[in-house]
């Protein structure tokens, strides 16, 4: 380095000159680069080669484990590999970072329901998966959740989450509470007397009456029919029925609930340390219960489900499969996803993990219907899920910015839970709900 | 700069219209020629091996700099995760006026006075115990460091389980003295603690190391004569040690000012509500969280790299002022 700045020609002001010249012509080239891709563009179509895999991203549970290797199997051509996110959450921030790059996207998304509408207002993005061998495969409800106004279906339906109530029949018992799911489903068909229900039981017990205040303010914001945005997709959260949810979930925080906030730490271990008795229930929640309690569960411990859900049917989640424009092998990942949610497949999860169907063929299979649930004290799962996803009256309507609402609705939840003024942390809630548009 | 070399002499020399002569002539040319390639590697080479850094400089530094500041000046278009319409500064205004980041730079500033302070302190107590001759040097010495092999992420997890609300470990042990148990998810600066723990764990090792080193190459012959004039093992400490490894010591400073500023693993895994926002009251919400859950989470990106730049001047002024306190200290040590 000393022998060059001793060097006797040393022209410094044109040395300045250089390195401001290289910085710029660097910075202009890649700003170049950076606005060249146009995300409505389709990729270019290649053929799966030697060694390459088609790749899907799956969150939570979705059960493909086996049936994974079952096509890779009879497909030597289109071998799948799966990578899983554990949380929703966590795999919506990824994905919304991989769409604003658009790259490094999985041939084949996996998209919790509450953000299809999202998708459908960017549909260009999103490869039309609509095809004759597919139409009318699930429910209706279902297929309009993921149907843009021109007719494109960008996502296959895997699952629905018609919902029931779990719970744990040994602490009922304790707190002296019938335990037979038919009595028990008596006595809990409207919220009134579901709270009253959890009066009496936390009088008589240390536990809490359910799992999370988000739980179950979830459950009765799937019975709304505007929760959030009007048909128009104008955002309105103040309106009466909302309201109406925060203020009957809030009141209640300090009796019935764990306080816990649901899919936390706390919330897993509540599973194992006696913290709660009854938990909302759409199908696939069945894996989690499960995974948390502990299979085989504990000593005492009794889970059951009963044929109710307070205030009427009510449907959680239940996902999609989608296909991105931006893969390169558009035709195996549509192949794929049409092949892994028929129904056939999808009964095979029912039975192996909880997940309900949501394949109008599935929920008609007598081997559907006839499904018991060992782990949950031997309940007709098979029959109780269809009662309940026949008992859904309401569905909601969901504008695209539902599923970042509903982030910031249960925030506000959370909040009281913590210790807040419900008030302020409504007002709160308002305000974050106006910074998102 | 291929321009600065076409004017040097040696240029001149080889003028493609210069008559390619006799033999002479030709081994001159290429005498020439060899020199000029001395000369080049001379000046172009040590370019050539610094290059690499601002080359990865350019594109992973300067240029999402210099984009970040185009970004902040547009709206975002949420569904198609594109660059919307021109808004001047519209972006700042937002974010100048959100009341979630002014609690975000209060947290910042809060948990970055909870780690840095105490953990140079400790480092430098560290750093003397271990300048002792002790059996079995250097385990102690790679033990201290042991904490910032573990990736952040693994650490969080350890002690995210320590500091669970109702069933962690902190709580049971607080309980058993007959303490109330400390929500640590929920009081703002009993987590801004939870969090500098997890940071101190994680650094105070490291810059322990730095001090070490420093510490070692002051002369050992300062310590006799101190230890001459009757000063104990404190005293030699404080008039000794502690002047000689200034120059670390801002080194650190500064350094850890850096990270300080813009912790975000921490907060953003400590949060185990899904939408990790640094608590559901933002308690523990740092800026660079901030930026995050406003360009990745709530699809806002001109407003996220409006704070990126509000975050980024806020940091320069404080190396500025790092920098004129650095100029203080040493202008007065010499």
């Amino acid at each position: 380095m000393r022998i060059t700045t001793t060097g006797p020609h040393r022209p410094v002001v044109r040395r300045g000159q250089v390195v401001l010249g290289a910085v710029t012509a660097l910075v202009l080239g890649l700003t170049a680069c950076g606005d060249d891709s146009d995300p409505t563009k389709s990729a270019e179509q290649e053929d799966l080669k030697e060694g390459e895999s088609l790749t899907i991203t799956t969150f939570g549970e979705f059960g493909y484990d086996a049936l994974i290797e079952e096509w890779n199997e009879a497909n030597p051509d289109i071998q799948v590999k799966q990578t899983k996110v554990s949380l929703w959450d966590d795999w919506k921030n990824e994905l919304n970072t991989l769409l604003q790059a658009n790259e490094g996207l999985p041939d084949v998304v996996a998209i919790e329901g509450d953000f299809m509408p999202a998708l459908v207002a960017a549909p260009d993005r999103w490869v039309d998966l609509s095809d004759d061998e597919v139409e009318g495969r699930w429910l209706e409800f279902k297929e309009d959740a993921a149907t843009t106004p021109d007719g494109a279906l960008l996502g296959y339906a895997t699952d629905a989450g018609p919902e029931a109530i779990c719970y744990r029949a040994d602490l009922f018992e304790k707190a002296g509470l019938p335990t037979d799911r038919e009595e028990v489903a008596a006595s809990m068909t409207t919220w009134e007397d579901y709270f009253a229900l959890g009066e009496e039981f936390v009088a008589n017990s240390d536990a809490a009456w359910y799992d999370a205040s988000g739980s179950i303010a979830q459950a009765m914001l799937n019975q709304v029919e505007f929760p959030f945005e009007q048909a128009d997709n104008s955002v309105d959260v103040e309106n009466d029925e909302l309201r109406a949810v925060y203020e009957t979930v809030t009141a209640n925080t300090e009796s019935l609930s764990t306080k816990a906030a649901q899919w936390s730490d706390d919330w897993s271990a509540g599973f194992q340390n006696d913290g709660f008795a009854t938990v909302p229930c759409p199908g696939w929640m069945r894996s989690n219960i499960r995974d948390n309690t502990g299979d085989p569960a504990p000593n005492g411990v009794v889970w059951d489900i009963a044929d109710v859900f307070p205030g009427g049917g009510g449907n959680w989640g239940g996902s999609y499969l989608a296909v991105p424009k931006a893969s390169p092998h558009q035709e195996a990942a549509q192949e794929f996803a049409a092949w892994i949610t028929a129904p056939e497949q999808q009964l095979e999860i029912f039975q192996t993990l909880g997940n309900f169907p949501s394949q109008v063929e599935a929920l008609e299979d007598p081997e559907l219907l006839s499904t018991q649930d060992e782990y949950f004290n031997g309940a007709p799962a098979g029959e109780i899920f269809s009662n309940r996803a026949a008992a859904i009256t309401v569905q909601p309507y969901h504008g695209p910015l539902y599923s970042d609402i509903l982030g910031k609705f249960q925030e506000a939840i959370t909040r009281v839970d913590q210790g807040a003024d419900p008030e302020e942390s409504w007002q709160t809630f308002v305000n974050e709900v106006d910074s998102l548009q | 700069m291929s321009t600065r070399l076409e004017g040097t002499p040696a240029g001149a020399a080889e003028d493609p219209a210069a008559p390619a002569g006799g033999h002479h002539r030709h081994n001159r040319a290429r005498l020439v020629r060899r020199e000029r390639l001395s000369r080049w590697d001379l000046r172009l080479s040590p370019y050539l091996y610094i290059s690499p850094f601002f080359i990865l400089f350019g594109l992973v530094g300067l240029y999402p700099l210099i984009y970040t500041g185009y970004l902040s000046l547009y709206d975002w278009d949420r569904f198609y995760y594109q660059r919307g319409e021109f808004v001047g500064l519209e972006n700042y205004r937002f974010v100048l006026g959100d009341p979630v980041f002014i609690k975000s730079l209060v947290n910042t500033f809060s948990i970055f006075l909870m780690s840095s302070v105490p953990q140079v302190v400790i480092a430098v107590t560290v750093a003397a115990l271990l300048d002792n001759r002790l059996r079995g040097r250097t385990f102690w010495r790679m033990s201290v460091l042991l904490p910032f092999v573990v990736a952040p992420t693994a650490a969080v997890l350890i002690f995210g389980s320590l500091f669970a609300d109702q069933y962690g470990v902190v709580n049971s042990a607080l309980e058993s003295l007959g303490l109330e148990p400390v929500r640590w998810h929920v009081d703002r600066w009993w987590s801004h603690l939870a969090i500098a723990g997890m940071v101190n764990w994680r650094w105070t090792g490291y810059n322990a190391l730095i001090f070490l080193a420093a510490m070692q190459a002051v002369p050992r012959d300062l310590y006799e004569s101190a230890a001459l004039d009757g000063a104990g093992r404190v005293r030699q400490f404080f008039s000794v040690t502690l002047p000689m490894i200034r120059p670390t010591m801002i080194f650190v400073i500064v350094t850890s000012t850096i990270g300080g500023l813009q912790i975000f693993t921490e907060p953003r895994l400590f949060d185990d509500t899904p939408q990790r926002e640094g608590g559901p009251d933002h308690q523990y919400m740092t800026s660079t969280l901030y930026i995050y859950v406003k360009g990745i989470e709530d699809q806002f990106y001109g407003r996220a790299s409006a704070a990126a730049w509000v975050l980024f001047l806020i940091i320069v002024g404080i190396a500025l002022l790092n920098f004129a306190i650095t100029r203080f200290l040493t202008r007065r040590s010499a």
